[in-house]
C-alpha cells in the first residue's frame, strides 16, 4: 500500500513539475484573493481590541488575517484536488491505474500526499503574502506550524475523499465545491481559531483546537482508505 | 438504423409485470395518513390555541411545537435512517436500502429546512434578529448544505449502480460530519458565550409539555407517512427504468430471432 501511495504521489507530482498548473494559475489566484480581501475590508477600518486598561486600536484586516488565510486555502483546495482528480479522467487514467494492481489505498494515500505536498508550499507562499499584507503578529510559531500541518492533512484527506466522489463527472466542477466546503467547514473554524491563538496568543486557547485538527485529519484519512476502493470501482 | 422506440403497451407490461402494486398508496399508509392529519390538526389546535402563551417568549413561543420535533426528526431519525441504509446497501447491493436512505435524506432535508425557517421566525421576535451565531442554528445551516449535497449526488445522471455506491458512501461520511460540525460549533460558541436560550429555564405547565409530546410524536407520523410514499415512488421508478431494459432486451432478441 505504501510503495503504491508513493507511485502514485511522485507521479502526481511529477505531472505538476512539468505542467506547472498550480504554481502558474493557482497560486497567483491564491494570492490575488488575499490582494481581493483587502479590497473587500478596507485596510483603513479599524477595531478596538482588548479589554480594560490594555485596550488598543488594530485595523480590521489584521485581526481576521487567520480566517482570510484559511479562506485563501480553501478556495484554492478547490483548485488543486480538481487538479488532482483531472489528470486522472482523461483516457481513463483512473481505469488504468486499477487495472494495474495498484491498491486502491496506496492510489487515495498518494493522491492525497501529492495534494498535501502541494497544499503545503501554497500555505507558506500565501503565509509569507498574509504577513506581508496583514501584518499581524507572531507569537507562537510551534503551535502555527502544528495547526497548519494537521490542518492541511484533513484538508488534503476530506479533499481528495470527495473528488473521487465527484471524478469522471461532467458536472465535477460545480459538484465539488458544494460537496467538500461543508465538510471543511469545521476545519475553517477550528484553524481559524488555533492559528489566530498563534499569532496573538495565548497559545492554550490554540492547542485543543489544534487536537481537533488532528482527529479530523485521522478520521478523513482513515475513511478515505477505507472508502476510496468503493467509490473508484464502476459497475 | 435507428431502433424503434419501445411501444407503450409492450412497456407497460413489462412494468406490470415487474411487481404487483402500480401504486404508492395501500391500505395501512392510508390509516397512517388519516392518522397523521388528525394529529396535524390536533396539534394545531393545541399549539395556536389551547395553550397559554409562555411567560417570557409570549406566543413567540408557539413556533418551537414545530422547531423542536422537526429537527428532531431531521437530525437524529432522518439522517440515521440515511446512515443504517448506506452501510446495508454497500454490504448488500439491496436497492431497497438504497433507495429507503435516499427517500429519509430527502424528508429529512425538508424538516431541516422547516427547522432553519421556524427558528429564524422565532429569533426575530425573541433575539431581535433572524439571525444568531447560536450554535445550534449555525450547525444546522451546515447540515442543511451537507445533505443538500447528498440529495445533490443521487440526481446526477450517471449509472445507476455506481450512482447508489457513492451517493452510499457520502450517506456514511456525512453522518460522521454532521457530528463533527454540530461539536466543534458548539465547542466554537460555548467558549463565547453560554447558551442564548435555555430550554430548562421555561416555564412549561402540563398543557404545554402535553403540547410538545404531541408535536414530537405528529411530526414522527407525518415523516413516516412522507417517507414511505417518497420510497414507493422511487421503487416504481427504479421499476420503470427495469422495464424499459426489459422491453429493450426482448426487442433485441425479436430482432436477433428474425435475421
Amino acid at each position: 500500500m505504501l510503495r503504491d501511495a508513493r507511485l502514485v504521489a511522485s507521479k502526481d507530482l511529477r505531472v505538476e513539475a512539468t505542467s506547472r498548473v498550480l504554481t502558474t494559475q493557482v497560486l497567483p489566484f491564491a494570492l490575488l484573493v488575499l490582494i481581493l480581501f483587502g479590497f473587500g475590508i478596507s485596510p483603513d477600518q479599524q477595531v478596538i481590541s482588548g479589554a480594560g486598561e490594555g485596550t488598543e486600536r488594530v485595523a480590521i484586516l489584521e485581526k481576521v488575517a487567520p480566517g482570510l488565510f484559511w479562506l485563501a486555502v480553501l478556495f484554492s483546495t478547490l483548485l488543486a484536488i480538481g487538479r488532482s482528480f483531472a489528470i486522472e479522467s482523461v483516457d481513463g487514467n483512473l481505469d488504468a491505474l486499477r487495472m494495474a494492481g495498484l491498491d486502491p489505498a496506496g492510489v487515495f494515500l498518494g493522491k492525497m500526499s501529492a495534494v498535501l505536498a502541494e497544499l503545503l508550499v501554497l500555505e507558506l507562499v500565501v503565509g509569507l503574502g498574509c504577513f506581508a499584507l496583514y501584518g499581524p503578529p507572531l507569537a507562537h510559531p510551534v503551535l502555527l506550524v502544528t495547526t497548519v500541518l494537521s490542518a492541511t492533512l484533513g484538508i488534503a484527506a476530506a479533499g481528495t475523499l470527495y473528488a473521487a466522489l465527484a471524478a469522471g463527472l461532467r458536472v465535477r466542477d460545480t459538484l465539488v465545491p458544494l460537496l467538500v466546503l461543508p465538510v471543511l467547514a469545521p476545519v475553517l473554524l477550528a484553524a481559524t481559531l488555533a492559528t489566530e491563538a498563534a499569532l496573538f496568543g495565548p497559545d492554550g486557547d490554540g492547542w485543543p483546537w489544534a487536537l481537533l485538527l488532528g482527529a479530523f485529519a485521522v478520521l478523513y484519512t482513515g475513511a478515505g482508505i477505507l472508502a476510496f476502493g468503493t467509490l473508484v470501482e464502476e459497475s | 438504423m435507428n431502433d424503434p422506440a419501445p411501444s407503450q403497451d409492450a412497456f407497460e407490461s413489462a412494468l406490470a409485470a415487474r411487481t404487483a402494486p402500480l401504486h404508492t398508496g395501500s391500505k395501512s399508509t392510508r390509516v397512517l395518513g388519516v392518522l397523521a392529519l388528525v394529529l396535524l390538526v390536533s396539534l394545531l389546535a393545541f399549539a395556536l390555541v389551547i395553550t397559554p402563551p409562555e411567560v417570557s417568549q409570549r406566543d413567540s413561543f408557539r413556533l418551537l411545537y414545530l422547531h423542536v420535533p422537526s429537527a428532531i426528526v431531521s437530525l437524529y431519525v432522518a439522517f440515521a435512517i440515511t446512515l443504517v441504509g448506506s452501510i446495508i446497501y454497500l454490504r448488500k447491493q439491496s436497492v431497497f436500502w438504497d433507495l429507503l436512505a435516499g427517500a429519509a435524506a430527502e424528508v429529512g432535508v425538508l424538516f431541516l429546512g422547516i427547522t432553519l425557517v421556524t427558528g429564524m421566525l422565532w429569533g426575530k421576535p425573541t433575539w431581535g434578529v433572524y439571525w444568531q451565531w447560536d450554535p445550534r442554528l449555525t450547525s444546522t445551516a451546515v447540515s442543511f448544505v451537507l445533505y443538500a449535497g447528498y440529495l445533490a449526488v443521487r440526481k446526477l445522471d450517471m449509472d445507476p449502480v455506481v450512482r447508489s455506491r457513492r451517493a452510499a458512501v457520502l450517506g456514511i461520511v456525512s453522518f460522521l460530519n454532521l457530528i463533527i460540525v454540530r461539536y466543534s460549533v458548539q465547542w466554537w460558541r460555548g467558549l463565547h458565550q453560554g447558551q442564548t436560550f435555555d430550554v430548562a429555564d421555561t416555564q412549561m405547565d402540563g398543557v404545554m409539555l402535553f403540547t410538545a409530546l404531541l408535536g414530537v410524536i405528529t411530526m414522527h407520523v407525518v415523516f413516516a407517512w412522507l417517507v414511505i410514499h417518497r420510497f414507493r415512488v422511487a421503487w416504481l421508478e427504479h421499476q420503470a427504468d427495469e422495464a424499459g431494459l426489459d422491453v429493450a432486451l426482448r426487442e433485441r432478441r425479436a430482432e436477433g430471432a428474425n435475421v
